[in-house]
């Protein structure tokens, strides 16, 4: 392993590990006959083992980080062709997104172990692939770089949605990518105007740059459409509801859990820092599109007859909180954005995880169909209300600490929108609680459901390292704190002093 | 064992029973859990009083902090797990832990018959746990911990028994109710962080005097701040204490099984918001507006939950609304300034409560699980203990006590003070004249509801017996909410059955319950209201007015001082007359469905209007929002238009539209590629 890492460095090791897993699949892939079961449950154990090991690789990484540090660190440069440099790093912003990803990517892989059973090959290589490329994202120290391994993470989840998802998969699938794609076309208009101008793709050269105010204005902007649809904001989330709907279960846990948060991780990466100037000017649109995200998609949420369309407008809604706290521009704010963002990774992931368990015992989900299933499913029952409490945000689960975090920061930055987003706190209460009681309480009386299956071995294995995530930072959020302490001190620290606070 | 080790057993204990029984209870059995919880509840109780002697006669010092470890703590938003010990968490604590290893014991009986024992034993300690938690605080964020997690005990055991849908609405309604508070003290938390750059307590208190007349911008309005954030905060303690317009979950949360309304939803759980007014007192003496807000409301829903109770027909939510209303006399106590007389009322009432509480269980469990009076009548021959426990309980909460000897049950003692307070502190503001009437008129109230209930259930005739084509009529005006009160699961069904004693496991704790409404208030009253109250709180109440009006109380006219006895006798007789001089006076009143007995009968129609505005104006707005706002504008013109302008246009050019998914990617990588040599051109 030292060989190893003074070959490579621990951070490209980590971003292409699962690429490893992609290889050892092709090997599977091409010896075996096509259609072979042998060769779907060798893939899924390779899967497994893959990102098991990129998840070992991304603890290692966290236990040699100095929190100490507030600047970027386990750095790798290397220049790639004629001026593009490949660089990578990570500072306390970016690692916890990374150990985030390695952690949901197993549940992923065991969350689609009996769910997914056409062309598992190729769906395995999809999810490996891209682990790679979202580990990428935030590992990314150079513009080019980050660019790419952000625009090409949309093929295999456009993959995933459209091949291996639902009914109405193929409108989802364009939706997501035409959006998505569409938002990132004018970043990267500004990527090029800014390496442009400032003659450097180095992202923490740009950090320390400073454009000018009309400038900042314009790149913001660009910026913003393409964070701002896949975070998602209002009223640009449309695509989401769909996306989720369809996609397979694993697919909503790693939408939900991980690629929503490259819009945050955008805003705190390159807005804050790269384009404070225009972050102030704009935080009134900020303010005022989160809160609104907060109560709208709340209600929305309220209303939705299909179970897991519900969950999606939940996560529209806490995305909301982080946008607050992002803007708000102190630490606490910065801190509880930052939280809110992995404690909603972990907590929607275990939800889309609760509808799945439902949906494939059921192919349905529709919440009217269930009712009752606390009789036949308690253990179901128990773990689905710890899972609603977190998305409730109870004092205790890790929904909480960010929730009340943003809000403070938001709080400092202006009142109004910290009073009406608090609201969401009431709302979210209501859907969230609404939701549980018409699935899981009342008499069982739909007859389909007598004989309902309570979780199984692999489904309790799956969830028990989310439980344990829930409870552990909710009791204990400084393990949080602790490592991102330094560099998002530094960050609200030169936001300030830029905008002259 | 050390103070700090002991004072941490104590608050622990009850959550070591809640996981064992919660997590093993079905490998351990129902036997174990029970006895394992229960039994933690006895130590842990038997910890509390000792802390409660150590801290207050001698010992320990009289204020200390256990900090654990570390909770949130980001900049100077710095918050410990801790146990913080001081008079006033010592008399929560023993409250507390006293009514919960009761209830623990009560619900061995009560919950014989039921299949989901550990879980019912685990969900009692958690709770238990998450109100030690709560009272032993030392900061804002473990305080609202311990806010959030009773809330969801309470949600937990509302809907305990989870196919009936009226539990479940209760339970929801419950925990919604309560986020509406919540909202209210979070954005307190927060006002109290931006001023004072702290959330704990003994970091504030200090600086409240330097920052009284500070201003604040909240929501475009300049307000002076600590009257903003200590209303904000008693917004909070609003809507956990049940008060006027936060009120509507507690009647409901009757649901739950009885053991549950006596331990959350009269003893312990309702009175946090009234505990954090006292924690927060150094703050309130500084916020006379805020004072006077919790004074008004605490009037008012003293007042309001009292005529309420005169005409409900289920016997639990006649206790229910009893409890509504002395909550208003402990928040009007706060808020005249006299936090020691709500310490004290709080105290006593948690005796009396449970025990009215408990008492009215073990009605219901003779009954058959039979919950309306007037059903029942002349059980005193067939109930007699829980006869005699209920008597002192009603002679307890109607404050029965002769002022010219100081004798009296305890409620006769904690009551008085406050109404003495409230007349005492008018001399100095206005409110408190009217929070002394409100008080005087709801004693007199108070008196005919218990009575009433007393009367209906325990003496005249025996209306069980016969059949039920009675009450089906009378239904029809109730909320369904009510309706569905009427039996708890498991009845047998039978309802003629004759009525019979409970056994003694449920006999007991009313017994032990009955010695604390006896004599709770004349053991304990110097200590908290009386001249040893200087010793005995340390300075952990603000004593700025308090020690004026407590000052006077020995010196007040003899109208004030005999007048709640005066309109409690009325109240007595006003129920003798109508309920057993007259008997059946009642139900004509009732049958005549007069406006001002709707009104009262239908709880001023607040659940109507609550219904009316939020909860069908949520769902409009919810659908308006999602049909006409994402889908026909959102999306109607963004994607989707853009799709069909782009199928229009796109007829002619639709072999380029393969659909493969790879086409589009190379298009997309030509793209990318393009703009690339572009950066690099304009890069070198």
């Amino acid at each position: 392993m030292g060989l190893l890492l003074k070959v490579a460095g621990i951070l490209s090791i980590t971003v292409f590990s699962p690429l490893i897993g992609v290889a050892a699949i092709l090997l599977v892939r091409a010896f075996a006959e096509r259609g072979d079961p042998r060769a779907a449950r060798a893939t899924r154990w390779i899967a497994l083992a893959t990102t098991l090991a990129t998840l070992a690789l991304s603890v290692l990484m966290v236990a040699r980080f100095d929190s100490g540090q507030s600047g970027f660190q386990f750095n790798e440069n290397a220049v790639w062709f004629s001026g593009l440099h490949y660089r990578l790093g990570v500072d306390g912003v970016s690692i916890l997104f990374v150990l985030l990803t390695a952690f949901l990517m197993p549940l992923c892989i065991l969350a689609s172990w009996k769910a997914i059973t056409v062309r598992v090959i190729e769906y395995m290589i999809a999810f490996l692939v891209l682990e790679s490329l979202v580990i990428g994202v935030f590992c990314a120290l150079d513009l080019m770089v980050f660019y790419l391994f952000f625009e090409f993470q949309l093929l295999p989840m456009f993959l995933i949605i459209g091949v291996w998802g639902g009914k109405n998969r193929v409108y989802a699938a364009f939706k997501f990518f035409l959006y998505t794609l569409l938002g990132s076309v004018l970043m990267l208009a500004a990527i090029l105007a800014m390496i442009v101008i400032a003659r450097t793709s180095s992202i923490p050269a740009l950090m320390a740059y400073k454009f000018a105010p009309g400038v900042q204005t314009w790149l913001w902007l660009a910026f913003f459409s393409s964070f701002a649809v896949k975070m998602p904001m209002w009223p640009f989330h449309t695509w989401l509801p769909d996306a989720h709907v369809e996609a397979p279960t694993a697919g909503s846990v790693i939408l939900a859990g991980i690629l929503l948060k490259m819009g945050g991780y955008g805003f705190m990466r390159f807005s804050l820092p790269m384009f404070p100037a225009a972050s102030l000017q704009f935080t009134p649109l900020i303010f005022a599109l989160s809160t609104i995200a907060i109560i709208y998609t709340s209600l929305v949420a309220f209303r939705q007859t299909d179970f897991k369309k519900l969950i999606a407008y939940s996560s529209v809604a806490h995305m909301g909180f982080v946008t607050l706290g992002i803007f708000s521009g102190n630490l606490q704010g910065e801190q509880g954005a930052l939280f809110q963002m992995l404690s909603h990774g972990v907590i929607s992931g275990a939800l889309f995880l609760c509808v799945g368990v439902v949906y494939d015992r059921m192919h349905t989900r529709e919440i009217a169909f269930y009712g009752g299933l606390a009789t036949r499913m308690p253990i179901y029952a128990a773990v689905f209300m710890l899972f609603t409490m977190g998305n409730v945000g109870l004092p205790g689960t890790s929904g909480f600490v960010g929730e009340i975090l943003s809000l403070t920061g938001t709080y400092g930055a202006a009142t109004w929108p910290a009073i009406l987003a608090a609201t969401g706190v009431i709302l979210s209460a209501v859907y969230a609680l609404n939701v549980y009681r018409n699935v899981t309480f009342g008499p069982l009386t739909n007859p389909a459901l007598a004989a309902i299956a309570d979780l199984d071995r692999r489904e309790l294995l799956l969830f028990f390292p989310l439980i344990v995530a829930t409870l552990w930072l909710g009791f204990q959020p400084g393990l949080v704190f602790h490592v991102t302490d330094a560099s998002l001190t530094h960050l609200v620290g030169a936001y300030r002093a830029a905008i002259g606070r | 064992m050390t103070p700090q080790l002991i004072v941490t057993l104590l608050v622990f204990a009850p959550l070591l029973g809640a996981l064992a029984a919660g997590l093993f209870g079905r490998r351990i059995g129902d036997a174990a859990s029970m006895t394992v919880t229960t039994g933690l509840l006895f130590v842990s109780c038997a910890l509390a009083w000792m802390a409660f002697g150590q801290v207050i006669w001698g010992g320990w010092p009289s204020r200390f902090t256990v900090e654990l470890a570390p909770f949130i703590d980001v900049g100077r938003f710095r918050s410990t797990w801790s146990v913080r010990v001081d008079s006033l968490s010592a008399v929560m604590m023993v409250v507390v832990t006293t009514v919960s290893a009761i209830v623990h014991l009560y619900s061995w009986g009560y919950m014989t018959k039921d299949p989901h024992k550990p879980r019912f034993f685990a969900y009692l300690s958690l709770f238990t746990f998450s109100m030690l938690a709560l009272v032993t605080a030392a900061d804002f964020m473990q305080l609202f911990f311990g806010w959030e997690g009773v809330g969801l005990a309470s949600y937990l055991l509302i809907g305990f028994w989870y196919h009936k849908p009226s539990a479940n609405a209760a339970a929801v309604k419950a925990f919604v109710v309560n986020r509406v508070g919540d909202v209210g003290f979070a954005l307190g938390i927060m006002t109290v962080f931006w001023a004072f750059g702290t959330i704990r307590f003994a970091e504030i208190f200090p600086q409240v005097p330097s920052h009284a007349h500070l201003v604040w911008r909240f929501a475009g309005q300049t307000l002076p701040l600590m009257d903003l954030a200590c209303v904000l905060l008693f917004i909070g303690a609003m809507g956990k204490s049940a008060q006027f317009f936060l009120h509507t979950w507690l009647p409901d949360a009757m649901e739950g099984p009885t053991p549950v309304s006596a331990l959350i939803h009269a003893a312990t759980m309702v009175t946090a918001g009234v505990y954090m007014v006292c924690l927060l007192s150094p703050m309130f003496e500084f916020a006379p507006t805020a004072k006077a807000v919790v004074t008004i409301i605490g009037a008012v829903t003293a007042l309001f939950a009292a005529t309420v109770g005169l005409a409900q027909n289920d016997i639990k939510r006649v206790v229910a609304y009893s409890t509504c209303s002395q909550l208003g006399y402990m928040f009007f106590a706060a808020g005249v300034g006299a936090y020691q007389a709500a310490m004290f009322h709080l105290f006593t009432h948690a005796f009396f409560k449970a025990l009215l509480f408990l008492g009215a269980g073990s009605v219901i469990e003779g009954m058959h699980h039979e919950q309306d009076m007037r059903k029942m009548g002349a059980l005193w021959k067939l109930l007699p203990v829980t006869y005699a426990v209920m008597m002192i309980g009603t002679l307890s909460i109607t404050g029965v006590g002769l002022p010219g000897l100081d004798l009296g049950f305890s409620g006769f003692y904690s009551k008085d003070a406050i109404i003495d307070a409230a007349f005492a502190a008018g001399r100095a503001n206005a409110v408190s004249y009217f929070a002394f009437v409100a008080g005087l008129l709801a004693a007199g109230l108070t008196a005919f509801y218990s009575w009433r209930l007393m009367f209906m259930t325990f003496h005249g005739h025996a209306k069980w017996g016969h059949a039920e084509e009675a009450h089906a009529a009378d239904d029809r005006h109730a909320s369904a909410a009510q309706i569905e009160t009427h039996d708890e699961p498991l009845a047998e069904g039978d309802h003629d059955a004759k009525p019979k004693e409970s056994p003694w496991v449920m006999l007991w704790p009313l017994i032990l319950l009955s010695v604390g409404a006896v004599a709770a208030g004349g053991v304990f009253m110097e200590l908290f209201v009386g001249w040893e109250r200087g010793a005995f709180w340390r300075g952990v109440l603000s004593t700025l007015s308090s020690e004026h009006i407590l000052g006077q109380m020995e010196s007040l006219p003899a109208w004030v001082v005999w007048g709640p006895l005066t309109v409690t006798a009325f109240g007595l007789f006003a129920a003798w007359w109508g309920y057993v001089a007259h008997e059946g006076m009642g139900a004509r009143i009732a049958a005549r469905r007069g406006p001002l007995w709707l009104f009262l009968y239908n709880k001023w129609f607040f659940d109507e209007v609550y219904d009316f505005v939020f909860v069908r104006g949520a769902k409009a707005l919810g659908d308006l929002f999602w049909k006409g706002g994402d889908k026909a504008l959102i999306d109607g013109l963004g994607p989707d238009g853009v799709a069909a302008v782009s199928w229009a246009m796109g007829k002619g050019a639709s072999r380029l539209q393969s659909g493969y998914v790879y086409h589009y990617a190379f298009v997309m990588l030509l793209g990318i590629a393009g703009l690339l040599s572009y950066a690099l051109w304009a890069f070198s």
